[in-house]
Formats: structure tokens, sequence, C-alpha cells
């Protein structure tokens, strides 16, 4: 694919000569004058009634501005699901219950952060407490605490995903399998914790900086909870410090902010500090899985049931797509004869689950993956093959649901098998696991309810060259950015240098749904080669009439040159017709316009990327330490747009997986979660990280701008499920429950010697 | 009552006064605007806030402002020298050793008190280095990677 002059190459990040040197300024790091400090007051109960908020003592203390509570709320209740008013269950500050531990009851603004802090243990919040329910299993029951007035059971969402007969169809297998799984919840852990600026003018109009991934959402949600016009609440997103799925519903810091700042038309800050990033932000989603394969002898899948019952927190948040996903996500990579999903998310008395990563497809592929092992090892099939002989394909239609047209597995099993084959014999108590995936390039559902395309982009050519670029869509970190300029220059013939992107505020760039879903270059780059394809058509009208060649020839600009597609000497500078051209227009700049939504592409994406994963561990059987020693990462994402970003995602997603895989949890008593900081919350470190190698297969998406499509978040799939399969491979126990700590190794060495023991006598 | 302090910042000597619970990390941000270090935590657990003092990397929420009175502290708005970048920036560049940016300037901050201190560090003790900063987008060995490129030779300082 060397037909490209910009992408596929390896570049500088546009923003990184900012974020090497110090001088991005984060939300974070953002004063302005005349700014106030806001703190927010949460419950330390995880089911209660207000009866009474008695602010009287905090409004009297010396700096304190202002003090609001859900009484000066309108009421609204906020979600993301805006289609279905019922899962819109999020007042953030709460007026007359509170939910969980840390849901918001009060929020201050003071002339410093100090003082703010003081008077929350000033504020008197007279509660009476409520029987509480943490377990979903436990809150489906009939006599359970009701959590949300009118919800049944406390079942919040449910999902069925059906094609085929199963039962009729597992009568029909040679082997079964049945198993059942646990993920635990993982924190995101963004090092910039959630924040907001938030400046509400005598204008009457809100502008707020904040760390988000969809500056279009949180507009749009703002607007509707403080009763204002969207176009009068601005979204800035300077650079973000991470968002990984936690930043794209409102939160309490940017609605308090707001709140706050239109009471007093003073700026506010308020900024999480790490303990409230641990409990009162959204999570990744508990799930207890229970999963039903069957195959034929000659390695055929057939059937797959699944039934998932998921502790969904307090709030829906972006849990009812999650639980889709994961539904969807099961049935991925295989070709499955029949498929059932049963989904239920069930409201507890916990901190709310919504998407992390992956967005309920690491939960799917660590059990997926973990049983697919189980039963090629009943049916004395290699792991490798079963999977091979039972993948997705090109053009590959999932029943009902999806249509896979770009598909590299192949060329990723091929990759991963010369690996193992290489490693050759492993030591004693080492072993390699395999996982495999498809993942999503964005989101088709809209839940939103958008009247907005899914992506849009403007380009603006002014007299010297240069181009503007103006967007929606979110860099959290990820480099969209970047490979948004690169698509834009590739397609307008220019260098990346001639771009400047800007995609940080919601009134000046079109509406982006935003960074999630790994959206951006698919759906995003589709946009933005649209609207520099407008901008470009508008120059090679004038320069096909200055060339006026006497055969119609396509036109073409490549390196600042406007030529005959097919007589490339016949050219004529790109920089002259710019000036000519705007010069024709009485003056006007050239502008393109562009939009994506995607059309007649199934349920759930426009196209899927791929991967097999195999990892390396070794186990030391005397204590159950778990070491990782290598991850081989054979990676599918269609045309590679930046070939330096996209290893960053690959390592970046494997290592949050293998996190969440073998040392990230949140243990709780009674909803409290007990390890609210990085002290005791222990993440992947320079020491833990193995050895990564990654390779590309190169496929051509032909929904993808440029053939590209997702590479955010599908390598959070198989790292789970693979170190799983390793660590059995290792020294033959099978963990079920991640994450897969040195205890549970341990317990089931134990457990299984005892039982060779047994046997023995 | 605030107390006086002197410091000397990236070379810069500052007189300024602040609380006696001021931490170092916020007499840095807030006091003289150096807003290139960032603070991730209250546990002094996650290096987004390390800087160089006296030569040492240290998590500058780990103390009080007052007790690096007299030092000398290097942050990370010290490390280019006006338009060329330091090595390690470079290489960090060319390696995409960044993703959010929000970890940046305490990596770089270990990595240079490290390269100050070893001219040869090997994987290890450059793993070692870091592994007080947590960096959550890359997974950390494409910061290795950039590192070795330096401790390599593959970058020179620009002249």
């Amino acid at each position: 694919m060397s037909e490209y002059s910009v992408i596929g190459k390896p570049v500088h990040r546009v923003d990184g000569p900012a974020k090497v040197t110090g001088s991005a300024k984060y939300t974070f790091d953002i004063e302005l004058p005349n700014m106030l400090y806001g703190k927010i007051l949460r419950s330390p109960y995880p089911h209660a009634t207000i009866l009474n908020i008695n602010t009287t003592k905090a409004k009297k203390l010396v700096g304190v501005k202002a003090v609001v509570t859900g009484k000066d709320t309108l009421g609204v209740k906020n979600g993301v699901w805006r289609r279905f008013p019922e899962l819109c269950d999020e007042e953030i500050l709460c007026r007359t219950k509170v939910r969980y531990i840390g849901d918001p009851v009060a929020a201050v603004a003071a002339i410093d952060e100090d003082i703010a802090e003081e008077a929350l243990d000033l504020i008197d919040v007279e509660y009476e407490m409520l029987p509480a329910v943490f377990d979903p299993l436990e809150a489906m029951k009939e006599d359970a605490p009701q959590i949300h007035e009118g919800v049944e059971r406390n079942i919040n969402v449910t999902r069925r995903i059906e094609w085929g007969d199963v039962s009729e169809d597992f009568k029909k297998c040679d082997f079964i399998r049945e198993e059942q799984f646990y993920s635990t919840p993982q924190a995101h852990l963004c090092m910039e914790t959630h924040g907001a600026v938030a400046d509400f003018g005598y204008d009457g109009k809100l502008t707020v900086w904040t760390s988000t991934q969809s500056s279009y959402y949180i507009q749009a949600l703002l607007a509707g909870m403080l009763g204002m016009r969207e176009g009068d609440v601005r979204v800035i997103k300077p650079p973000s410090g991470g968002a990984f799925g936690s930043k794209f519903e409102l939160d309490s810091a940017q609605f308090c902010a707001a709140l706050l700042s239109q009471k007093l038309r003073q700026p506010v800050k308020i900024i999480l500090n790490r303990e409230e990033e641990f409990t009162a932000t959204k999570r990744k989603t508990p799930m207890n899985y229970y999963v039903k394969v069957g195959a034929k002898k000659d390695g055929t899948l057939v059937a797959k049931e699944v039934r998932v019952i998921t502790e969904g927190g307090a709030y829906t948040a972006m849990g009812a797509t999650a639980l889709y996903l994961t539904g969807f996500y099961s049935s991925l990579p295989y070709q499955w004869h029949s498929y059932r999903y049963d989904g239920y998310r069930v409201y507890t008395n916990t901190a709310p689950a919504s998407a992390l990563r992956g967005f309920g497809a690491p939960q799917a592929y660590f059990a997926g993956e973990s049983i697919i092992d189980m039963i090629a090892e009943d049916m004395k099939m290699d792991p490798l093959e079963i999977r091979r002989k039972n993948a997705v394909t090109p053009h590959y239609e999932v029943p009902g649901q999806a249509y896979i047209q770009s598909c590299g597995l192949s060329g990723c099993y091929d990759a991963v098998e010369k690996y193992v084959k290489e490693r050759g014999k492993l030591p004693a108590n080492r072993g390699i696991g395999i996982g495999n995936y498809g993942f999503m390039s964005g989101g088709i559902f809209n839940w939103f309810n958008t009247p907005y395309a899914f992506s849009a982009a403007m380009v603006k050519i002014n007299i010297d060259g240069k181009v503007d670029l103006f967007t929606g869509a979110c860099d959290t970190g990820q480099g969209s950015d970047t490979a948004l300029s690169m698509i834009c220059a590739e397609e307008l013939g220019v260098h990346l240098d001639d771009i400047r992107i800007h995609a940080e505020d919601s009134n000046i760039g079109p509406a982006d749904l935003g960074a999630w879903g790994s959206r951006q270059t698919l759906m995003s780059g589709n946009a933005v080669k649209m609207a520099a394809a407008d901008a470009k058509r508008q120059l090679t009208e004038f320069a096909y009439a200055k060339l006026s060649p006497n055969v119609v020839y396509d036109m073409d600009i490549k390196d600042h040159w406007i030529y005959l597609a097919d007589r490339p000497e016949r050219r004529v500078s790109y920089f002259d017709i710019v000036k000519e051209a705007i010069r024709a227009k009485e003056g006007q700049v050239i502008i393109g316009r562009g939009h994506y939504t995607p059309h007649r592409k199934g349920m759930v994406s426009p196209a899927w990327g791929f991967g097999v994963q195999a990892v390396e561990v070794e186990v030391d059987p005397e204590t159950g330490k778990l070491k990782l020693i290598e991850i081989f990462t054979a990676h599918d994402c269609g045309q590679v747009i930046n070939p330096v970003a996209v290893l960053g995602q690959v390592e970046g997603a494997t290592m949050m997986a293998a996190g969440g895989a073998f040392c990230e949890d949140q243990p709780s008593d009674n909803g409290k979660i007990l390890n609210p900081s990085i002290a005791d919350y222990k993440v992947i470190r320079s020491l833990d990280m193995p050895k990564t190698v990654s390779i590309e297969v190169e496929t051509y998406e032909p929904e993808g701008p440029f053939g590209a499509k997702e590479t955010g978040e599908g390598l959070t799939s198989p790292t789970g499920g693979a170190i799983a399969n390793a660590v059995y491979n290792a020294v033959g126990v099978r963990i079920k429950d991640l994450p897969i700590t040195p205890e549970k190794i341990f317990r089931a060495l134990k457990e299984k010697k005892q039982q060779k023991g047994k046997k023995g006598k | 009552m605030k107390k006086e302090l002197r410091l000397t910042v990236n070379g810069q000597p500052y007189e300024l006064y602040v609380k006696p619970k001021t931490l170092l990390v916020e007499a840095l941000r807030k006091h003289l605007g150096l807003t290139g270090t960032k603070r991730g935590c209250e546990s002094s657990s996650c290096g987004a806030c390390t800087v160089i003092l006296n030569g040492m990397a240290v998590k500058s929420c780990s103390i009080l402002a007052l007790q690096a009175d007299g030092a000398k502290v290097f942050t990370i708005e010290g490390l280019a020298d006006g338009e060329k970048l330091h090595p390690l920036q470079r290489a960090f560049l060319d390696y995409g050793a960044y993703q959010c940016g929000f970890c940046t300037a305490g990596m770089l901050a270990s990595a240079k008190a490290l390269l100050d201190e070893k001219a040869k560090p090997t994987e290890q003790q450059i793993r070692e280095c870091i592994d007080g900063n947590i960096c959550r987008c890359t997974g950390y060995n494409s910061i290795i990677r950039a590192i070795t490129a330096v401790v390599n030779g593959e970058y020179k300082e620009e002249k």
C-alpha cells in the first residue's frame, strides 16, 4: 500500500511537542481570573433517604461563596440513553435518596480548596438508612430492597440475542462444555482525574473546559440538566489525561462546577481527588457469566449459549450498551450455527458500572477464550486449530447482527503458529496460552437520539495553502488528532504540517459523537476524508480548466501538485491554484464539508478489527506467583494510518487487559470499596510489563478511510483468556474468576495435589 | 503563617512565601506556574509529580515545599534548551513514548535523573527507574525503547 504519501508512515503526533515539553495545558492546569474552587459532598451510605440537608453553617464559613444541593437543580434525570427516558436515572446531585457510597449530595464553591473542603464538614445531612443490596444475584430476588422506584427485582436492562435453535443443536453435539466465570470490577485509573472548569457569564452563556471523550455529549447533557439551549453551552476539551471509557457521560465535577458557576457568575473549578475517582466515577462491569458450548467430533463449533448477570451498580450509565455488546462479542470470532445470549443488568447499591476500554468485550472473551481451550482439550484438538477452523472469514454475516467485510484472522493465525513453534519447548512451569477476538470500529446504535450525523468534519483552505481541519472528534491520548490530520493531508495531497486540527471546541467544529467504541478512525476519518475530498474537488475544477486536457482525465493532488491522474507530468502547483480559486470565488475561502453515518451495516458496527495473541507466563508452583514473560500479538486493523500510534494502542490495551486479568480488583465490604488509592489498587508497572512483540496483518476495509478500521480497544479482548489458558498450560490449573492472583493459583494447585493424593490412595 | 522559601528551579532562583503545609508540587504549580509537573494521586504512588531535587528523582507531592528550602529543582520546563529538544524528548516523540501525556513530565524526570547518574544503565535498571511512574496508556515498553535509544547514543545533544 505504498501509494500513500502520508498514510502508513510513522509520524510524530501533532500534540507531541506540547506533551514532551510540559507545555500542554490540561483541564487540571487551567486557572481563570476570579476563579473559585469546588468540592463535592458524597454519601457515606450505600442506600438512604435524604431527610434534610442543612447548609447554614457551611455557607457562613469565611471564603465560601455558594453551597448547592439537589434542591438547587431542575431535578432532571440524566443519562446517555436519551432515547429511553426510563434509563436516564441519575440526578447527579441527589434530591431524595442516595444509592451508593459516593453519590453526590451537595457541592461547595470557595476561594480555595482548603476552605471548600472545610465547608463540606459543616454540611449536615440527615439520612434515614435503607436496607441495601450489593450482589446482583441477591438484588434480583423478589424481596430485595428496591433501588429505583418501579424497577421490579432491580432488573435495569435485559438483552437477548439469538439465532438458530441452540437446544436442538446441543442434542447433535459430540462434545459439550458448561462453565461459569466471573469478572471483577476494574478502575479506569486515568492519570488525570475527572475535572472541569465552568464559566457561566453574565451573557447567560456557559463555557466548560473538561477532560472528556465527547464534547458534544457533555454539551447536550449539561444543557438538558441546566435547562439551557445546547448552543449556549460551549464545551472545550483541552488535552485529556486519559479516559478509557470513563469520560463520556456527564460527571459530578462537570455538573456541579456548571451549577455553581451558574449561581455565582464566576468561574468554578472542580477536580476530583483520587479517592473520588475510585469510588464515585464509573467502572468496568463485574459479571457473573454462565456459558455452554457444543461441538462436533470433526472440530466444528456448533452451538453456544450464554447467560450473564451483571452488577450494574446504582445507575444505568453506558451499562445498557455494554450489556448488549457482551452478548454480541460472546459470539465472536466464531461461526456458530446457533447462538443464544441472555443478559441481565441489575441495579445494586454499588458504584455504577459502565464502559471500560473494550466495552463488555474483555469479560466475554475471558470466558469465551477459556472455554474454547477447555472443549479443545476434551476433543484432543490443538487450541489454535479449533480457532482457525471455526473463525469468521471475510464476507461472513453474523446472523441478523453484523456483516464482516475485511478479516485478517487467517494471517494472524499463521503468524501466531509460527511464533509458538519458534518458542520451542518451554522450561518447566511455563506455558503459552492464546486468545483471539474481533472488535467493532464504532457503534451503529443511536441511543443518544442525536439528529446529527455520527461524525462530521469541515476543511478550510486558506490563501497560503494551509488547511484548518474542524471536527468534534476527541483525542483522549489515543492519537485521533494525528490520525485525522493524516487522513486529511493524504486526501488533499498536502503535507501533515499543512494541517492544523481544531477538535477541541463543541461550538467551533461540527458535532461528533466522540471517542468510544473505537469509532474515531473509521467514522470521524470517513467524515474528514469526505470533507477533504469536497475541498479538493473545488481546487481540481480550477486546475482542470487551466490544464484543459483534450480528453477527460481524472485529477488528483499529491505533494502540493495538482495533476492529471494518468499523465502526472501535466501538473500545476497546489499553491497557485489555491490562490486563483479563492480569487475566482470572490475571495471566499475554500470550505469542504463531510459527514458519516453508517447505513445498512447491521446492528453493531460497520467494520471489525481482529487479532490473535499468544501470552507466555511462568508460575511459581510453591507460591502461585504469576509472571508474564512475553506477549506476541498479530493484529489486523486494516490499513495502518500511523504505525507508531497503532503499536502504542496494541501495547497499551494489552497492558490494561493484562492488569485486569492478573492484579486489578476492587474488593468491597457492604458497598464500600476497600482500596480507593493508587497505593492499594495494584496496576501493572514497568517491572511487571513483559516483552511485547506485535505484527500487523494488513487488510483493506472497504468501509474505512483508506481501508482503516479500529485499533483502540480490540486488544483488551484476548489477553485475559490467553493468560488463563497459559496458566493452565503451565501448571494445569484452570482459574475461572479474574483477577488470576497468586492466592487463587496457590489454592488451585493445592486442591489439585489433594485430589491427586486421594486418587493415589 | 506563610514562610519564606528560596528555591532554584531550572537554574532560576526564586523567593516565595508558602504555607507550612504546602507541598513542593503545589509550590511549583501554583506559586511558580510550572504546570508541566502533574499530580495524579494523594498517596505518593503514581509518579506524575516526579521532579529532580538536588540530583535525585523525587515525587514532589511527597515533600513539603519548605523541606526543599535552598534546593535545586529541575522540572520538565527545564528540559529543552529553547527550541532545541533534549535527546530524551526527541526519543519520546520518535518512539511514541507518551499518549495522553499526563505521566510524561514525571517519566522524563525519572529518566533524566537515571541518565545523569549512569551513562549506560541496563534495561532492568531503566525499568526500575520508572517503576514508580504509572503510565496508563502506553504499556511502558515504548518508553523503555525511547530511553534505551538515548542510552545507545541514537540521540545526541543538539548543539
